[in-house]
Parts: structure tokens; C-alpha cells; sequence
């Protein structure tokens, strides 16, 4: 089973600065991450093929530095890595993202074979707008399995995949026909430590780079800032909350005593709190 | 077990461990290089100074790509007491040359590019990957390595050491010992950025100009140690660092000594303002020559700071690191075109041409600096002395010119009186002889 | 499979490019706002009535009508839902009734709400930034070919009339202002929580337009096969739990966490951690809040010795109230934190939740 895998490389946000007059992002010297959520996807695809066997395909669409990114994902096991890069990607929103994305997986397909998954991140830390994937999916005709909290069962013969969806106030089981795209939940597994053998093979392997015209894009205009719909018009800093916590008075008081004023602080800006538990002590 | 066999094995990804795997995979050695960090250079974020040559050496063009923050035309050494700071300051057009002699640089950024060089050079790089144990034979030759990965034994026909100050690797193997604290540096450092523009007003510099400031005096209370600010692009990096000995002794933290020399009336103005972004703790070797470990033997060598190779008066390490690191690939190098097997006997040829080196001419130079500076009058008397000097002189307060020399001079006789004045001139002497 | 199944033209000079409005003639019919209102087994989610709240405001600003979109089996809790509407300050309810609507699946919504879209052409359309809100907004936008502002904590219109969103992005650490000029709808999702419910106005009345999709559930490869709701199910239900008190690695050790539970119990709550317990494998993955574990929206979150490093930050900032308890005055969880206490947290979590559980077993005996 082919498998392609989209992960992103971002910014780690504990290090982003912005610069205090300008109100820019400084990324100058601010180390890069695989966008956190991206791993649960990868670790799922990988016990997938370990499981049914077939390969995986790593996805990105970035600068020439996000193959660090790549490198780190065939270190994980992944078997082959993609980059996407061309100045004319440069500023996509959601919409031109997943457009160059979806070019390129049908460029792999014809390339390598068809994925009976893609899988995308729930969503990015820096974009942070879980579209990607649902774009990917619309554009390349995929049923769409997203906030994926188990995959229950993967019936190869049939192209059939059962999954345990995170739906508002519950848990849905699913059951699609492959080809399928999946978002992971986060926290859903331990994400593994690729093995010497698999670290060496990543430090050898060549990344695939692809330029636009390479993924067999045509329409530049879908691409970058011209593809992209939306329209960043202001950035600017929060204003940092003007009141700072309220603290709570300790000087010369008990333990009791100050747990007695934590409380009565609480239902002071909670009371509908205070009600629920009420009623819940009251046991109905 | 991994079937695959190296010529050479470097453990560790910073200057001394990068200029070694480049001069051997430059060489057409088969070279496997690890880094316990996520990246070459995550471990190691001090701002620091880079000294051209030693990397010239090993790429004479990297004026080109290098991640180089500034180039410095200005040195500043501070001499401090509590409330006063008496500087001597050098500042020369001549260093805004074509090919300037030193730069600041963030580590972080420097030692990624300096692996991605590697890389190119054609060794295998691998991060987040820690070497746990050098494999042994019997005879208790190093064949190989073992790390924190599954399957992780590797064989190699030598193994580099360049994993840094602790040497752990070496002494686990009981190849040497650690440093005992007395030759350890603690250093803490921060990074405090400032808009470029209000960066270069306040150290008035334009272009890629920077300014390094030494200091030393009553603010590390006593210890044996100095602080230090560098100027980078859009950075400061500001540290402090004093004998991991003292810290014991005195029960200071590194911390408290920094959250001192930032709040000194000399050294607050210049970071006012400042976002702070990063805090990193580091050692630095300060024994000098007479606390070099054992180098070589069998199927291994010592590189870089796991070797005690920093010239602490002069704040070089980094050079150190990679002129040892170079010497060392060039002389494996040379014993394996020759076909001769890596034995200690062989590679005592790296510690030879080490002592032919500036390396081990500096250390030798300053080998009794280090108990020179156990003198904690320097760093608590003398600072107060000058500072009290410099104010009866510059204070016009109708006091003759003579009456001033003579009050200046008793004022150290008191303090030290003549023998303590002799015998801390003397052992100075020594230490810099 | 083919890598763009959109044949729609595109508009003149569209993208960030083209920063001035440029209308096609198309676009210049789409008028009115739309809420699309999540209603799933028989209950609307409360944020859309929030967005409801929100989007009154800029219809009136432009001088337009709010329709509500209610989908779901034919039923009485489906024209509940639309009537509904109108309380919250819509003039119209689209109501879509349909067995195949019947539990949410992306294929069906998606289908329906394009061609409602196409057919009667809003300016603005807001869903809630929930997993259902989430899912339905990018597979519509990517259909419509148009922008999508997702997680907007404000919306307004400007002068000449177009939506703008305002979003949080690099984890909080700045805010971005975001505008779809040249396509339409302009589109945007809301977390729950982040706008305020506005007051129901009973009796209010509108106008119904049903709408029968026809759709065959034959055509339809998507199937729920069941569905657990949380309050059934034993794992952990932090995202969505009301309370979670959470301790973090100034607790020290693994029996100092016993407090936190504790605490949690006597709250009714669900307790979490930030990331080192999960390393320290003190707690399990599924409990870990922040960046890489789970965002969660209670009304009361405790933390205990926890110094809410950004990545922490992000996943609880949505709380109603934050109540921090660290040794350090200066740890940066007192600055999003609303109540402060700067103590050691082994010390006090048991007297706290002595405290908690004996008033509520003093209120017991009085009820
Ligand atoms: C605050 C401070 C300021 C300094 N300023 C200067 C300066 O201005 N100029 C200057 O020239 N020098 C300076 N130095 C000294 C300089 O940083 C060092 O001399 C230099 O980094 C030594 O290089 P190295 O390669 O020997 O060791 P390191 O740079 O420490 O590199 C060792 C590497 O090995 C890795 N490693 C360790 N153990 C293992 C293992 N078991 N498995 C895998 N990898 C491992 C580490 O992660 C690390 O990346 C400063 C030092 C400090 C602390
Ligand atoms: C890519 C990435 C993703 C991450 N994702 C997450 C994530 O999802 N969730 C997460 O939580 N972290 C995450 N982290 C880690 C995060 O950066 C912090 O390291 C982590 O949140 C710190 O956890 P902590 O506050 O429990 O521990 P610490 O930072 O060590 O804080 C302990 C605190 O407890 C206080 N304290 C000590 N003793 C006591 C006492 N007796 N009583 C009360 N207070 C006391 C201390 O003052 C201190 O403030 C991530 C990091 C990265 C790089
Ligand atoms: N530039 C990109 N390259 C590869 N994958 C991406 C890129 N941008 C987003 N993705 C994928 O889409 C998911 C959702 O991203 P976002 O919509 O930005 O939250 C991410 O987790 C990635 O898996």
C-alpha cells in the first residue's frame, strides 16, 4: 500500500520574536520543527505499512532548507521524501497550498502509484488553520476522515477503512472506500525513534526536489500570492492583557485560610460553577 | 549490529568534530559523524567569537556563505567595582578590512553551516543521536561505537572524541579522567535581543561593525572568572563564567552572578529595552596546558575542548577546536594512506605535531596562569584599588597633583602591602611568562 | 485521480497580489450573511448562535439579511432548530431535510451547502471553528474556489463592505487581519467561546425556505456506523470537559500528582498535564494539554505547577477562568493566568480540595 504523508516545516513558536517596531515575524536564527501534529500522522502511516507493508511518501512544500524537515521524517522510517519548492509558491494561502500539494501527489501517483492514503496533519502551529488537508482532499476527489482518533480496521481487498472520528460531544465511527485522507488527532500514539540502520539510510537518501513546472503545474496563477484568495492585510502584536493575574493574598495566612480565599475568588467569577456543583454534590 | 564498517568515526558536531570530519571526508576517508543534539549546534548556543584563521585553513572562502553576524573593530576590557568601571578600550579602521581577522557568531547558526559543509564534503551526519559507549576489544583497542538507538553498534578503525568539555565518552572507556572542577568554567549566557537600529546607536557602529566587551572585577565576588558581552546582528550575547570550584565553595549561582553584571550601572544601559530569548549554561575548560588528558591510543584521539584545549586568558576555544580537530584528520589521514593500522603508537604522531603548533605554544605559555588567577585579590582588591585611583585622580577638589600620587600609592600599600603587592606582580609574571 | 477538480474560472487579478477590490460581475449578486447552524443529534451547538449573535451585527452594518442554515433528518428537532433562528436574530432559515443529513459525513454537507451557495449567493458565510465547522469549511471553500479565514477571534466590516477577519497565528504570538477581496462568499470559521451568546429573543419570527436536496444515500460511500457520545465513554474527555485542573513538573513527583486528581474528582473535572509528565510517562498522552496534546475550552482551569510555556499557553488560553498556583511570582502562566497564587502547590492542593469538598458537602446535607 502507497502511502503519501504531507508534513510541514514551521517555525518552533517558543522562539518566535517579533520585532518590536515593525510588528514582523524575526526568523532570523529561529530553529525549525516538523510541525508537531504532522508526526502522529507519520507515526500512524508508518505502523500501517508496517502492518500491510507498501511504502511511504513524504510530502512538503517549502524553501530548499525545509529538506532538513524530509530528512528527519525518512529518519523516522519514512521511504521516500518529496520537495516542492519554487519561488512561485512563495505566499500561498490555504487555497494555493493545497492546490501545489494535490499537483503533487498526482505527480507522485503517476510517478510512484496511487496512495490508498494521504494523510495531512490535524492542522499547523504556524498556519494553523486545518484547511490543508480538507483542501487536498476535495481537490483530488478523496473521502475526507478528519480530528481521526483510531484507525479501526483497513480492508485492502475491499478498499475499505474504519476509523474512530473526534465529532463534537462524541465519537463517530466512520466506514469510507480508499482512497482516503485522514487528519490524526494529536496525542493518539508514542511517536517512535527511527533505528540506526534507518538513520543511516536517511543520512544517505536524495530528496526528490520538484519545481512547479516538475509537479506538472501549468496554471501558475493558481500559485502563491496570486492563487491565494485571501488577502493578509494587517499584522500586528496583541495587546498583552492589561491585568495581570489577580493574586491571591498568602501573607501571614494559613494554608486553610488561603485555600478558603481561592475558592470564594472562584465562585466569585464563576457562579454559574458554583450552581453546577451544587447540583452535582446534590447527586442529581 | 550494523554490517557497515567506517574509516572514521567523529562524535560530536561543533568546531573541533566538524573540521575533523571535513579534513577527512575531504581526504576520501569514509567518514560517520554523530550529534546528540537535533542539530548540529543546538546544543551549543553561546554567542561567540570566531577567530578567521584556524577556519581559513579549512575553508578559505567562507567569508562567502558563513552565517557571520558581525566583524569586530572594537575591544573593550572592563575593569569593575560595584559602582564604577575602568575600561580600556581599542577601536581601529584597520579592522573594517577586506578580510576581517574576527567576527561574533550565533554557534547555533554557524555550526549548521558548518556541517551542511561537511555534508557536502561527503561525510555521513547524523543528529539526535548520542554515542553511548566506545566498543572495546579484549586488547582494549576502540573499535566502534555504540549509541541510543536500536542496532546501534558501529564498527570504525578510529574514533574521534569530540564531544566537548565533560569528555565523559573517554573517561566512561576509562581512557582519562574527567576534569576535576577546578579546571571547569561554568559560563551562563543569554541572548538579548534589540532592534538593529537601537543596537547600533548605542555601540555607535554602522554596517556589519561589532564590539566585544571583557570584563572582570568585584562582580563575580571574588571568583575566579569574567563576563563578557558580544554585539551580533539584532543580539546581544551577554555571559558570565566563573570556576565550577568557586561556585562550590562560594555558593553563588551563575544566574545571580549574571542578573549582576546586567544590572551594573556600566553594563544596564547598554541592554535596556532588550527582549531576552535564549538561556544556556555551558563549560568551558580552564586548566590550560597542565590539565591536556592523554590525547591518543589505540583506535582513538581527543579533540577540542574534550582535550582542555582553550586559551582561557585570551578567550580562544573555538580556533583550538578546530586546528586540533584539522591536525588530528590529517594525520589519520596520513597513517591510513601509508596503510598502517590506527594504534597508539601511530597516532602519537597527532600529538606531535600538536606541540609543533601555536596550540600547544600558547597553552605552554600561560600552563601557571590558571593558579596565578586563584589570587582572589585580583579579582576583589585590585578592581577596588583602581577604581579608587582613578577617582582621587580625575576629582578636582583643590588636593595637589602629588599630594593625589601619594594617597593613590599608599592606598595599595595598605591593601596588600609591599610582599602581597611583590608576590601577586610575581606570580602574574610567571603566569603570563 | 485528477489534481484539481474545479473548472470554475478565475476572477481577474485575484490573491494578495491584486490588494484592491476588483468584483466580477458574478460575485457583485452575492448579498446577504449566512450562519451555517450545527445541529447534531437533535441539538445546535452553541456557537451558532454566537456566530448567530455576531453575524446580526454585520447584516445590519451592511444593511442585509441573516439566514440561518439548518440540515438534519426530517424531523421534528430539525424545524425546531430553524424556528430557533429567528430567536437568535436571523430573518431567514434555509431548512435542508434530508434521512441522509441525518449525523454529520463531509460528503453530503459539502454537497448541499455549495449548491445552496451557488443557488442563492451570501457575501459572508461563518461556521464554528468546531471539528464538524472545521471539516465542512475547507472542503466547501476548496469547492467554491473561494477564501476561508479559519479560527477568527473578531469579525468586521470595513468601508467599502468587506469581511474582515482578525486570527491569531504563530501560536498567539501575533494577530493578522485577513480579507477575501476578489471572491465569494467571504468565508470564516469561529472557535466556541471566543464571541458572546447573544440573548434569545422568543416569539421572534422570519421566513422558512426548505430546501429538498434529493440526495440518495446510495450515492453516498460514507457511513456512520456508530456513534459513543463522550459522557458514555470511559478515555478522557479533557477537550470538551467543563473543569480540568492539570499539574505540571513542579509538583516534583508522581504521588504529589495524586493531588491533582484528587482535586479533579471533587470537581467533577478532568485532570491533564503539560508535556514532561507525558515523558516522565507519570500520565498518559491523551491527558497532556498544549501545542502537541489537547486544546482544551473549560470554564475553570486549574493549573499546578505548571509555568505555561507557550506551547501550554496555546492549548488552554480559550478557558473562561485560569487559576494559577506557582512558587515562582514571576512564571509566565501569571501573565494569561486571571487568578494568581503563588504558593507551593503540593502544599495547597489538598487543603484546596478539603476546602471544595467540604462546602459542597455542607450545601449536600442542606439540600
Ligand atoms: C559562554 C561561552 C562563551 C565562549 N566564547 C568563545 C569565544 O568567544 N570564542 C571561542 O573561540 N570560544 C569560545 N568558547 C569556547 C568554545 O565554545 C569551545 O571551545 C568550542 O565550542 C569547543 O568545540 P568542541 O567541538 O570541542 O566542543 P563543543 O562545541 O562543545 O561540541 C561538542 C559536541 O559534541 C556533542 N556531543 C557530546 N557528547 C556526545 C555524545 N555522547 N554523542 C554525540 N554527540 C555528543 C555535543 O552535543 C556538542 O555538539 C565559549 C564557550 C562558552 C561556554
Ligand atoms: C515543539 C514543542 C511542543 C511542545 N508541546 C507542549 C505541549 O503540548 N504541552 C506542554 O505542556 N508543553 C509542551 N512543550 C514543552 C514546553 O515548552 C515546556 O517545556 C513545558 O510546558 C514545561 O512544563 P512545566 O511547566 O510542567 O515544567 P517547568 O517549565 O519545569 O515548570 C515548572 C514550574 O513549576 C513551578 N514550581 C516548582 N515547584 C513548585 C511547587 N512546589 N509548587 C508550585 N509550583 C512549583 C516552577 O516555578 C515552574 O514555573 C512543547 C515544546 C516544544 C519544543
Ligand atoms: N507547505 C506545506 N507542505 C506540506 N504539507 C502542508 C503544508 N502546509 C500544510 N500542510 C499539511 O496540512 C496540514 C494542515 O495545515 P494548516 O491548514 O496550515 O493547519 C498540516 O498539518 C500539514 O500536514
Amino acid at each position: 500500500m502507497h502511502i503519501v504523508v504531507c508534513i510541514k516545516q514551521v517555525p518552533d513558536s517558543a522562539q518566535i520574536r517579533v520585532h518590536p517596531v515593525t510588528n514582523t515575524i524575526m526568523r532570523q536564527g529561529v530553529p525549525t520543527i516538523i510541525n508537531p501534529y504532522d508526526l502522529f500522522s507519520l507515526e500512524q502511516a508508518l505502523r500501517l505499512r508496517d502492518q500491510h507493508g507498501g511504502e511511504i511518501t513524504v510530502l512538503t512544500m517549502g524553501p530548499p532548507m525545509a529538506e532538513d524537515s524530509l530528512r528527519k521524517a525518512l529518519t523516522f522510517g519514512a521511504d521516500r521524501a518529496v520537495l516542492l519548492t519554487d519561488r512561485y509558491f512563495a505566499g500561498s494561502d490555504t487555497m494555493a497550498t493545497s492546490f501545489a500539494l494535490s499537483s503533487a501527489i498526482a505527480r507522485i501517483s503517476t510517478t510512484w502509484g496511487s496512495p490508498k492514503i494521504v494523510f495531512t496533519g490535524k492542522q499547523t502551529i504556524d498556519g494553523d488553520t486545518a484547511q490543508v488537508g480538507p483542501g487536498i482532499a476535495r481537490r483530488l476527489g478523496l473521502n475526507q476522515l478528519t480530528y481521526v482518533s483510531r484507525i479501526a480496521d483497513i480492508d485492502l481487498a475491499g478498499d475499505q477503512i474504519t476509523v474512530e472520528r473526534r465529532a463534537e460531544g462524541g465519537v463517530q465511527t466512520l466506514r469510507t472506500k480508499l482512497p482516503c485522507l485522514v487528519t490524526m488527532l494529536e496525542a493518539t500514539c508514542d511517536i517512535r525513534r527511527g533505528s540506526m540502520a534507518d538513520a543511516l539510510r536517511a543520512a544517505r537518501a536524495e530528496v526528490v526536489k520538484w519545481s512547479a513546472a516538475d509537479a506538472g503545474i501549468t496554471d501558475l496563477g493558481k500559485c502563491g500570492l496570486r492563487g491565494s484568495p485571501t488577502v493578509v492585510k494587517r499584522v500586528f502584536a496583541p495587546s498583552a492583557r492589561s491585568e495581570k493575574a489577580h493574586f491571591i493574598e498568602i501573607t501571614g495566612k494559613s494554608n486553610e485560610a488561603v485555600a478558603e480565599s481561592v475558592m470564594e475568588e472562584v465562585f466569585l467569577r464563576l457562579p454559574a460553577i458554583e450552581a453546577d456543583l451544587q447540583k452535582m454534590a446534590a447527586g442529581y | 549490529m550494523i554490517e557497515e564498517r567506517f574509516d572514521c568515526i567523529v562524535v560530536g558536531a561543533g568546531p573541533a568534530g566538524n573540521a575533523c570530519a571535513l579534513t577527512l571526508a575531504e581526504r576520501g576517508l569514509k567518514v560517520l559523524q554523530l550529534e546528540r543534539g537535533e542539530y548540529p549546534g543546538s546544543k551549543n548556543v553561546q554567542g561567540a567569537i570566531l577567530y578567521a584563521d584556524a577556519l581559513e585553513k579549512l575553508i578559505p572562502d567562507f567569508r562567502e556563505d558563513a552565517p557571520l553576524e558581525r566583524h569586530v573593530i572594537e575591544q573593550r576590557i572592563w575593569m569593575m567595582d560595584d559602582r564604577s568601571t575602568t575600561a580600556m578600550q581599542y577601536r581601529s579602521e584597520d579592522f573594517n578590512e577586506e578580510k576581517p581577522n574576527r567576527y561574533t557568531i550565533i554557534r547555533a547558526q554557524f555550526d549548521k553551516w558548518f556541517s551542511k559543509r561537511v555534508q557536502a564534503a561527503g561525510a555521513l551526519v547524523i543528529c539526535e543521536t548520542t554515542v553511548t559507549e566506545l566498543v572495546q576489544n579484549d586488547s582494549g583497542r576502540v573499535i566502534g561505537v555504540r549509541t541510543d538507538r536500536a542496532g546501534g553498534f558501529i564498527r570504525a578503525d578510529v574514533v574521534v572524541l569530540a564531544e566537548g568539555v565533560n569528555g565523559l565518552l573517554g573517561a566512561r572507556a576509562g581512557l582519562r579522567c574527567v576534569p576535576p572542577p577546578k579546571t571547569v568554567a561554568l559560563a551562563v549566557k543569554e541572548m538579548h535581543f534589540l532592534p538593529q537600529e537601537t543596537l547600533e546607536a548605542r555601540f555607535n557602529l554602522k554596517g556589519d561593525e561589532g564590539v566585544v566587551i571583557e570584563a572582570a572585577g568585584t562582580i563575580t565576588k571574588g571568583m575566579t572568572g569574567t563576563a563578557f558581552i558580544y554585539t551580533n546582528k539584532e543580539s546581544l550575547a551577554v555571559g558570565i563564567g566563573c570556576l565550577i570550584s568557586d561556585f562550590a565553595q562560594t555558593g553563588e549561582t551563575p544566574y545571580g552572578l549574571l542578573e549582576r553584571f546586567k544590572s551594573h550601572p556600566s553594563a544596564a544601559p547598554l541592554l535596556a529595552g532588550s527582549e531576552v530569548k535564549e538561556y544556556a549554561a555551558h563549560m568551558i575548560p580552564e586548566g590550560g596546558y597542565k590539565a591536556i588528558p592523554q590525547l591518543f591510543g589505540d583506535g582513538w584521539v581527543i579533540v577540542g575542548d574534550a582535550g582542555q584545549f582553550v586559551n582561557a586568558v585570551h578567550r580562544e576555544g573555538s580556533n583550538l577546536a578546530m586546528t586540533t580537530g584539522r591536525i588530528a584528520a590529517e594525520t589519520i589521514a596520513q597513517i591510513k594512506t601509508r596503510r598502517d593500522p590506527m594504534t597508539a603508537e601511530h597516532l602519537s604522531l597527532y600529538k606531535k605535531r600538536l606541540d609543533e603548533s601555536f596550540v600547544m605554544k600558547d597553552l605552554k605559555k600561560y600552563k601557571n596562569l590558571p593558579h596565578a588567577l586563584e589570587n582572589k585579590h585580583l579579582f576583589t582588591t585590585y578592581p577596588q584599588l583602581l577604581s579608587g585611583a582613578m577617582q582621587t585622580w580625575f576629582r578636582v577638589d583643590g588636593v595637589d597633583k602629588k599630594a593625589k600620587e601619594n594617597e593613590i600609592v599608599k592606598s595599595f600599600f595598605r591593601a596588600r602591602r609591599f610582599t602581597g603587592l611583590v608576590s601577586d606582580m610575581f606570580s602574574m609574571a610567571r603566569g603570563w611568562r | 485521480m485528477s489534481s484539481d477538480t474545479s473548472t470554475k474560472s478565475a476572477p481577474p487579478s485575484g490573491g494578495r497580489a491584486g490588494m484592491k477590490k476588483e468584483l466580477s460581475e458574478e460575485f457583485k449578486a452575492y448579498k446577504h450573511v449566512w450562519v451555517f447552524v450545527e445541529l447534531e443529534r437533535g441539538e445546535v451547538h452553541p456557537v451558532s448562535w454566537e456566530l448567530m449573535g455576531e453575524g446580526r451585527k454585520l447584516a445590519d452594518k451592511l444593511g442585509v439579511e441573516l439566514a440561518g442554515v439548518v440540515m438534519g433528518a426530517p424531523v421534528d428537532a430539525t424545524k425546531a432548530a430553524a424556528a430557533e433562528c429567528f430567536c437568535y436574530g436571523a430573518d431567514v432559515a434555509y431548512l435542508v431535510e434530508d434521512e441522509a443529513l441525518a449525523s454529520y459525513r463531509n460528503d453530503p454537507y459539502t454537497r448541499v451547502l455549495t449548491e445552496l451557495v451557488g443557488t442563492y449567493k451570501p457575501e459572508i458565510l461563518l461556521l464554528g471553528a468546531t471539528t464538524l465547522g472545521r471539516d465542512l469549511a475547507g472542503a466547501v471553500a476548496t469547492t467554491l474556489l473561494t477564501g476561508l479565514t479559519a479560527d477568527s477571534t473578531e469579525l468586521a466590516v470595513d468601508a467599502d463592505g468587506s469581511l474582515a477577519a482578525t486570527r491569531p497565528t504563530f501560536g498567539g504570538s501575533l494577530l493578522c487581519t485577513i480579507y477575501t477581496l476578489n471572491y465569494r462568499p467571504q468565508m470564516a470559521t469561529v472557535r466556541p467561546r471566543v464571541m458572546a451568546m447573544p440573548a434569545r429573543s422568543e416569539g421572534r419570527i422570519g421566513r422558512v425556505v426548505e430546501v429538498k436536496p434529493g440526495l440518495v444515500e446510495d450515492d453516498i460511500v460514507t457511513k456512520v456506523l456508530s456513534f459513543l457520545p463522550d459522557r458514555d465513554s470511559s478515555k478522557s474527555n479533557l477537550a470538551f470537559a467543563d473543569i480540568v485542573v492539570a499539574g505540571g513538573q513542579g509538583l516534583q513527583s508522581l504521588d504529589n500528582f495524586q493531588h491533582v486528581k484528587a482535586l479533579a474528582s471533587v470537581l467533577g473535572g478532568e485532570y491533564g498535564c503539560s508535556r514532561p509528565l507525558v515523558q516522565k510517562g507519570w500520565v498518559t498522552a491523551d491527558r497532556q494539554i498544549g501545542q502537541t496534546g489537547k486544546t482544551i475550552r473549560p470554564k475553570l482551569y486549574i493549573a499546578a505547577g505548571i509555568s505555561g510555556a507557550i506551547q501550554h499557553r496555546v492549548g488552554v488560553e480559550g478557558a473562561d477562568l485560569i487559576v494559577a498556583i506557582n512558587t515562582d511570582k514571576n512564571a509566565p502562566i501569571f501573565d494569561f493566568a486571571h487568578v494568581g497564587l503563588v504558593a507551593d502547590a503540593t502544599r495547597i492542593l489538598p487543603v484546596l480540595t478539603e476546602a471544595f469538598r467540604a462546602r459542597l458537602s455542607v450545601n449536600r446535607l442542606a439540600s
